[in-house]
């Protein structure tokens, strides 16, 4: 039992990253745009996340840093691909090295420094409780928040007009433009939007899962994110269903290791980009019912005026 | 209606005026000192070719464009748009010819964005359905786009407008894609508009429409103003001379010498499509013999791209025998074996399918010609060959270019298409295949173009034509067939295929009902 909670607890924490930065690439792929860019822009926010609350001892300050850090990396990309209509594909990928690069620049000084982790929710009566007591009341502030972020990303897609706007605009940029909706705008806050979840996704690593700064530690979950959103077929409710999945199949493989598996590690650690493959294969063979990828992802739009 | 200041005996009848109105592009004018006048209740008709400047016009009128001089009143006051919201805001809605739908939202959710979300979606969903049932355009709010056909689609279109209450509607080229019923239907539509006040600015190239139904008619040439007249008072001669500036040659057929050896035979082709929003195409046969042209009408959309990439061999069929080129069973081949057998291909999308755009005409015959015209020796390029193949299309076909060898995304549409079409026939194709042979060309292009197949049959090739454009089938074709649905009705004698019959089989009505398991959407 306690084992079990254990393990949920660790499945939860390693999720939280993916789901986080995953939400703010769905939004960013429904306005039509495809950054490919995601590890880039969470390992510059872990490394400025990592730096804001370490100067400040404050886990909101270096959350709020790493998102800003995310911001603003993705607004080069905006520039790029929506304000000179430069390849997506190509800008997303360099986004990822500059970030990689910017943020080892920066996180240099804080390799081998240490902060005090993300506090945790505590409820008296409520967080003591036996098994869900921590589970869902000892859990710290990002976990709520990733909970909180794609029910909003679900109503605002489904229930609000400016969500029906962003869909409309990644299925037909063209229409959209000839009904008069701002595209370039439109899609620039969006792309905003993601850059700064993934900002904070970077940030909650040296935040709250370990309480020091690597270089690199990002590890890939960036393109894992990306991966998620196709796995979810870019539905909020599934999306939320693969990230606790693809954080359980990379926690399930440590403890793997721990009960002597004979399998060889470096296997078990590929395990999620494998089941990302299996994933993208299953998706593509199945796709014949009514595909609901955005129709306008990943090109690019030059309005005539 | 008292304008202060006015001193124009009509002005308080005129609802939109333009004046001078000009939008350069660059050195480009498409549209040169524009004077229009539209009246409450008048359809008006704006006629000319493609590249008159139809599209710029209306599209200045909507606000999506800005004019670079010139100016517009509205009720008499001037008016300047910062977008389609403020032309909107004063009344005014536009149909587009290219429908300005989201194929994976609902209907509702289509109708929805076309308007400013003042009212909640429930609201708007129920005025949807009470304008719908209002003009008789019957819609589902809940289906999504993708699933509707053509006129399904252009009804959303008009449902989005009305909900408006505009004073003014602008259709551009609103029965390009009808079937001669669905135009019939919006004919009634359009006259019940008229009745309640509506003044509607219609786009079309086809006269006999135009004379039918409009009351006033300004005919653009060039970006330039022509003339503005009453087309019932003209005939379909002397506004095609206004829109053209010069007679149109009449294509006339060579007798056939029709063979009797069959060039191309399909047997009972049937083959799923590869992509999720597809048609089906359902146990397809037909016999082309050499020196005949067989046509093939139909709405868009219902299988024909995917036939033709049957025919051409950019899909295969398992069974080698479903296809027979010139009696040899090709369809396993993939195209340059196909093309080594002698058949030709013409898609429809010129940029892209056609040709590759950012590439020059000599790498663009190549393209096609590698497999059987001594271009390539060795594995190396005969740049010669190639370049006297674009010299010998360019003098046989009259195609006009800037310089000897341009890139294709240069040359305008009807050029290109005469380009296009002028490679494969210098091959000396046995069949040929060709898809919209003059779709978006213009009217001296497009006669080029239908002399040069009617030649080719003469000289004993078969030619298989699909087109939407029923006169133009009536001109060259000997048999049309019609596709609906993904099958392919018996052909008719063309002189047997009246539009009413055609009509019927491209609405799908003439079928026996075991063919038709889902209902055509009403």
């Amino acid at each position: 039992m306690e084992l079990l909670e254990a393990i949920i607890l660790a499945v939860l924490a390693a999720s939280t990253p993916l789901l986080l930065a995953a939400s703010g690439e769905l939004l960013v792929e429904r306005a039509g745009v495809l950054n490919l860019g995601v590890e880039g822009m969470m390992i510059v926010g872990a490394a400025c996340g990592f730096a804001g609350a370490w100067a400040t001892g404050s886990t909101l300050i270096g959350a709020l840093c790493g998102i800003f850090a995310g911001i603003a990396l993705s607004l080069v990309f905006a520039l790029m691909t929506l304000g000179l209509a430069v390849n997506q594909v190509a800008t997303g990928l360099a986004l990822t090295i500059l970030g990689i690069g910017v943020s080892g620049l920066i996180g240099a000084g804080f390799v081998g420094e240490r902060i005090s982790t993300a506090p945790r929710l505590y409820i008296p009566g409520l967080t003591t409780l036996p098994f869900v007591g921590k589970i869902l009341f000892g859990e710290d502030g990002f976990v709520y928040v990733s909970i909180a972020l794609i029910v909003a990303i679900w109503y605002f897609l489904y229930r609000t007009r400016a969500g029906l706007i962003l869909r409309a605009i990644g299925d037909n940029h063209v229409s959209a433009h000839a009904l008069g909706y701002p595209v370039l705008k439109i899609r620039t806050l969006a792309v905003m939007f993601g850059g700064g979840c993934a900002g904070l996704a970077g940030a909650y690593l040296p935040l709250a899962y370990t309480p020091f700064f690597v270089p690199g530690m990002t590890a890939g979950r960036g393109w894992i994110a990306l991966a998620l959103v196709v796995f979810a077929s870019w539905l909020p409710g599934r999306l939320v269903i693969g990230a606790y999945l693809f954080g359980a199949v990379s926690i399930l493989q440590l403890h793997a290791q721990g009960w002597g598996v004979g399998v060889p590690s470096q296997l078990m650690s590929a395990l999620p980009y494998l089941a990302t493959v299996v994933v993208l294969v299953l998706i593509s063979r199945t796709r014949s019912g009514g595909s609901t990828a955005p129709a306008a992802l990943g090109t690019v739009f030059v309005p005539d005026r | 209606m008292l304008d202060s200041g006015s001193g124009h005996a009509r002005s308080g009848t005129v609802l939109l005026q333009t004046i001078g109105l000009t939008k350069r592009y660059g050195s480009f004018l498409a549209n040169d000192a524009i004077d229009i006048a539209i009246r409450p209740q008048e359809i008006h008709a704006l006629l000319g070719e493609n590249g008159a400047g139809k599209s710029t016009l209306v599209k200045t009128i909507y606000g999506l464009i800005q004019p670079s001089e010139g100016e517009m009143l509205w009720q008499g006051e001037k008016m300047v748009l910062a977008g389609p919201h403020d032309a909107r805001a004063r009344g005014i809605g536009m149909v587009f010819q290219h429908f300005s739908l989201f194929d994976n939202l609902t209907v509702a959710e289509n109708v929805a964005l076309g308007l400013d979300g003042k009212e909640s979606f429930k609201a708007m969903s129920a005025r949807l359905e009470q304008v719908s049932q209002q003009y008789g355009l019957p819609l589902d709010p809940k289906r999504e786009v993708w699933q509707l056909s053509v006129g399904e689609r252009q009804r959303i279109e008009i449902v989005r407008v009305l909900m408006q209450n505009p004073k003014f509607l602008i259709l551009d080229e609103p029965t390009a894609v009808l079937t001669p019923q669905e135009a019939d239907q919006l004919f009634v539509v359009l006259e019940r508009l008229k009745s309640e006040g509506r003044a509607i600015l219609y786009i079309s190239h086809k006269l006999d429409e135009v004379k039918r139904l409009c009351d006033t008619a300004t005919i653009l040439r060039g970006g330039k103003k022509i003339s503005t007249c009453l087309p019932r008072e003209e005939t379909a001669a002397s506004l095609a001379r206004m829109m053209v500036g010069t007679e149109i040659k009449q294509v006339k057929a060579v007798a056939h010498r029709q063979t009797t050896v069959p060039r191309l035979v399909v047997n009972d082709l049937s083959l799923a499509p590869d992509e999720p929003h597809g048609v089906h195409l359902k146990n397809i046969s037909l016999e082309l013999k050499g020196g005949e042209i067989l046509g093939i009408a139909g709405v868009a959309g219902n299988g024909q791209d995917e036939f033709f990439a049957a025919l051409s061999g950019e899909r295969l069929s398992r069974d080698p025998g479903t296809i027979v080129i010139d009696g040899h069973a090709a369809g396993h081949l993939s195209i340059t074996a196909r093309r080594k057998l002698g058949a030709a291909f013409v898609p429809e999308e010129r940029l892209g399918h056609g040709t590759a755009p950012r590439m020059r005409l000599s790498e663009n015959a190549l393209l096609t010609g590698h497999a059987a015209s001594g271009m390539v020796h060795n594995g190396f390029i005969n740049t010669a060959a190639t370049l006297a193949t674009v010299d010998r299309a360019t003098e046989s076909f009259d195609v006009r270019k800037a310089k000897r060898d341009p890139e294709a995304a240069s040359l305008s549409g009807g050029n290109l298409q005469k380009f296009i079409v002028g490679r494969e026939i210098l091959r000396n194709p046995v069949v040929l295949v060709v898809s919209q042979p003059t779709w978006g060309v213009d009217a001296g292009a497009a006669a080029v173009i239908r002399q040069a197949l009617l030649d080719l049959a003469a000289a004993g090739a078969a030619i298989l034509v699909t087109s939407q454009d029923l006169d133009e089938l009536a001109d060259i074709a000997d048999r049309i067939a019609v596709m609906f649905h993904g099958r392919l009705s018996e052909p008719l004698m063309t002189a047997d295929a009246d539009r009413e019959t055609l009509g019927l089989l491209m609405g799908g009505s003439a079928l026996t009902p075991k063919d038709v398991p889902d209902a055509v959407g009403a």
